[in-house]
């Protein structure tokens, strides 16, 4: 996957997790907590669905890596390229 | 030891659930959605833990007290599923009745900002600050300040206004003054944001419902089931020893286990001290129980009515705010959840269920005379304080039941009757038994965040997480 297409995986997610949420305006480079209402439940919906979808782990010290769309993309994209 | 299989199950599972409580149900519903074998036992003959019902003389019972956060919808709806989620609707008659005051409230930021200044008097920016502190409060905050100093901070020397803010917090997770701030932000902040919410149908169609949904997604479920140990060996989980029916034992196999029941218990009986280090047995033995409850079950003749009272009433004698006062045997204090027929649509029934918080140690060394004038007691001293809202209340019953801290106890096992789980410090002796015992997890209410419908669901979330990544790694390193 490319980083753009990584985003967008990220965002379906998002869509699946929170579906009342408009997500179509979403900033890459601002903190998505900032913008949508998506609560600490949420957020480990999201790594739940990570491992489960690619088998990704991402370990509690890396959460912050997940603030944004962006830093998502790169934090991930060493481990998604091959997928 | 027999070793022949449990009518219905496997020899071996991924995952066992011990406990049919909301968060072993939500934890077991997770984990057989994640693709693993699931076992779940309960040791009594209905789940649900204490969020539980009892039928007699034609009226259903709903035991755990009937309201939480708005919350409860978005987690029914992710974990388990639209259907069940929708049965949620808002409790709007919230009242209040003491020495102090006496009002009716939505239980909301917005009714309450009234309240406090209007009834209370106090500034617009002292609200706003205490409810904006309370909001942002998170789990990794300080947890050195108590939530009587937090109150201080904002209404100081205002033990009308702690007593409206704290009360009914008390009867819901069984916290108070002394406990750290942190708890009481989060879980008032979550009644706050929209106040009110109870299960339109009752206990017994909601728990039905996730029984049904269990099965769908393959979970197998044996009742009147009661595990007995949790097997060690080579210093992890290999599985339980269950007891069903009598005198059958049967052992069963898994990779990982999940205790639903009280935290203690996990570890001082269903696993034993032996297999812990002893720094954490002595950390898990500075872990402090919360208090148990009594109740008192009333169910109106069929025919007769009640007039809207309102939904949930905290009503009290008691001058001033009082935590011992809350748990003594002769309190005053106690919440009254009326049930009235649009609870169960298609019913023409009404029950009232009186709640009090309680301490063990006051009705356990009872003779069986004075254990039984003393549920007498209760149930007629709950009537003369019903008699206020409701007159000739004794005219329009055909049941009355009491339950103690002892009935707690026996119908839950939970130690003590604890029937709010622990408090705070035994979140991480909780999070920290995989540490110490890979496959050994523990979810149910616990450290007060994680306790009530709402926190131990998320519980059970959070838990079954943590499961599927020890499992998935398992997976990986094969």
């Amino acid at each position: 996957m490319t980083k753009e297409q990584i985003k967008d995986t990220i965002l379906k997610i998002i869509a699946q997790i929170i579906p009342d949420e408009d997500l179509s305006n979403l900033k890459g480079d601002i903190p998505i907590r900032e913008q949508v209402d998506l609560d600490s439940m949420d957020f480990l919906d999201i790594i739940m669905e990570l491992r489960k979808r690619y088998g990704i782990e991402v370990p509690e010290d890396d959460y912050i890596h997940l603030a944004t769309l962006d830093s998502s993309a790169a934090y991930l994209e060493p481990r998604m390229r091959e997928l | 030891m027999r070793h022949d299989r449990l009518k219905d199950t496997r020899s071996e599972y991924d995952v066992i659930v011990i406990g049919g409580g909301l968060a072993g149900l939500t934890c077991a519903n997770m984990l057989a959605r994640g693709g693993h074998s699931v076992l779940l036992l309960e040791q009594h003959y209905n789940l649900g833990g204490l969020a539980t019902w009892f039928k007699r003389k034609g009226h259903i019972f709903d035991i755990a007290l009937h309201g939480f956060p708005v919350g409860m919808i978005k987690t029914c709806r992710k974990y388990w599923s639209p259907e069940i989620a929708n049965m949620i609707v808002q409790l709007k008659g919230i009242r209040f009745d003491n020495p102090q005051f006496s009002f009716t409230t939505t239980y909301d930021r917005e009714d309450f900002t009234h309240i406090l200044e209007q009834r209370f008097k106090i500034p617009r920016e002292n609200i706003e600050g205490f409810f904006d502190t309370a909001r942002n409060m998170n789990f990794y905050d300080d947890q050195g300040m108590t939530t009587r100093e937090f109150f201080e901070k904002f209404f100081p020397g205002r033990d009308d206004v702690h007593r409206m803010l704290m009360e009914s917090i008390t009867y819901a997770n069984g916290s108070t003054l002394d406990d750290t701030a942190i708890t009481y932000g989060i879980v008032f902040s979550n009644f706050m944001s929209k106040g009110v919410y109870t299960v339109r149908g009752g206990t017994d169609q909601f728990i039905g419902k996730m029984r049904e949904e269990l099965l769908k997604n393959g979970v197998d479920i044996q009742t009147k089931c009661l595990v007995e140990k949790i097997l060690i060996k080579d210093r992890k989980v290999a599985g339980v020893i269950a007891k069903s029916g009598g005198k059958c034992h049967y052992h069963i196999k898994s990779k990982a286990v999940v205790s639903n029941g009280n935290l203690l218990s996990t570890i001082h009986k269903l696993v034993g001290d032996e297999n812990f280090s002893e720094s954490f047995v002595t950390e898990a033995k500075r872990v402090r129980l919360n208090n148990s409850s009594c109740q008192v079950y009333i169910g109106i003749k069929k025919g007769e009515k009640i007039d809207y009272i309102g939904d949930l009433l905290f009503t009290s004698e008691a001058e001033k705010f009082d935590p011992q006062e809350l748990c003594s045997k002769n309190t005053t204090s106690r919440t009254f959840s009326i049930y009235y027929p649009q609870t169960r649509p298609g019913s023409d029934m009404y029950t009232i269920v009186a709640s009090s918080n309680a301490n063990y140690d006051d009705w356990a060394n009872l003779s069986e005379g004075e254990y039984r004038a003393s549920k007498e007691d209760l149930i007629q001293r709950t009537l003369d304080a019903l008699e206020k809202y409701v007159p000739k209340i004794r005219d329009k019953i055909d049941y009355l039941e009491a339950a103690t801290p002892k009935t707690f106890q026996r119908y839950t096992l939970h130690l003590s009757g604890a029937a709010f789980g622990t408090k705070f410090e035994g979140l991480k002796v909780s999070m920290g038994l995989p540490k110490e015992i890979p496959g050994l997890f523990h979810t149910g209410s616990v450290g007060i965040i994680m306790s009530g419908w709402l926190g131990a669901a998320n519980y059970g979330v959070i838990v079954a997480h943590n499961v599927d990544k020890f499992l998935s790694a398992g997976v990986r390193n094969v």
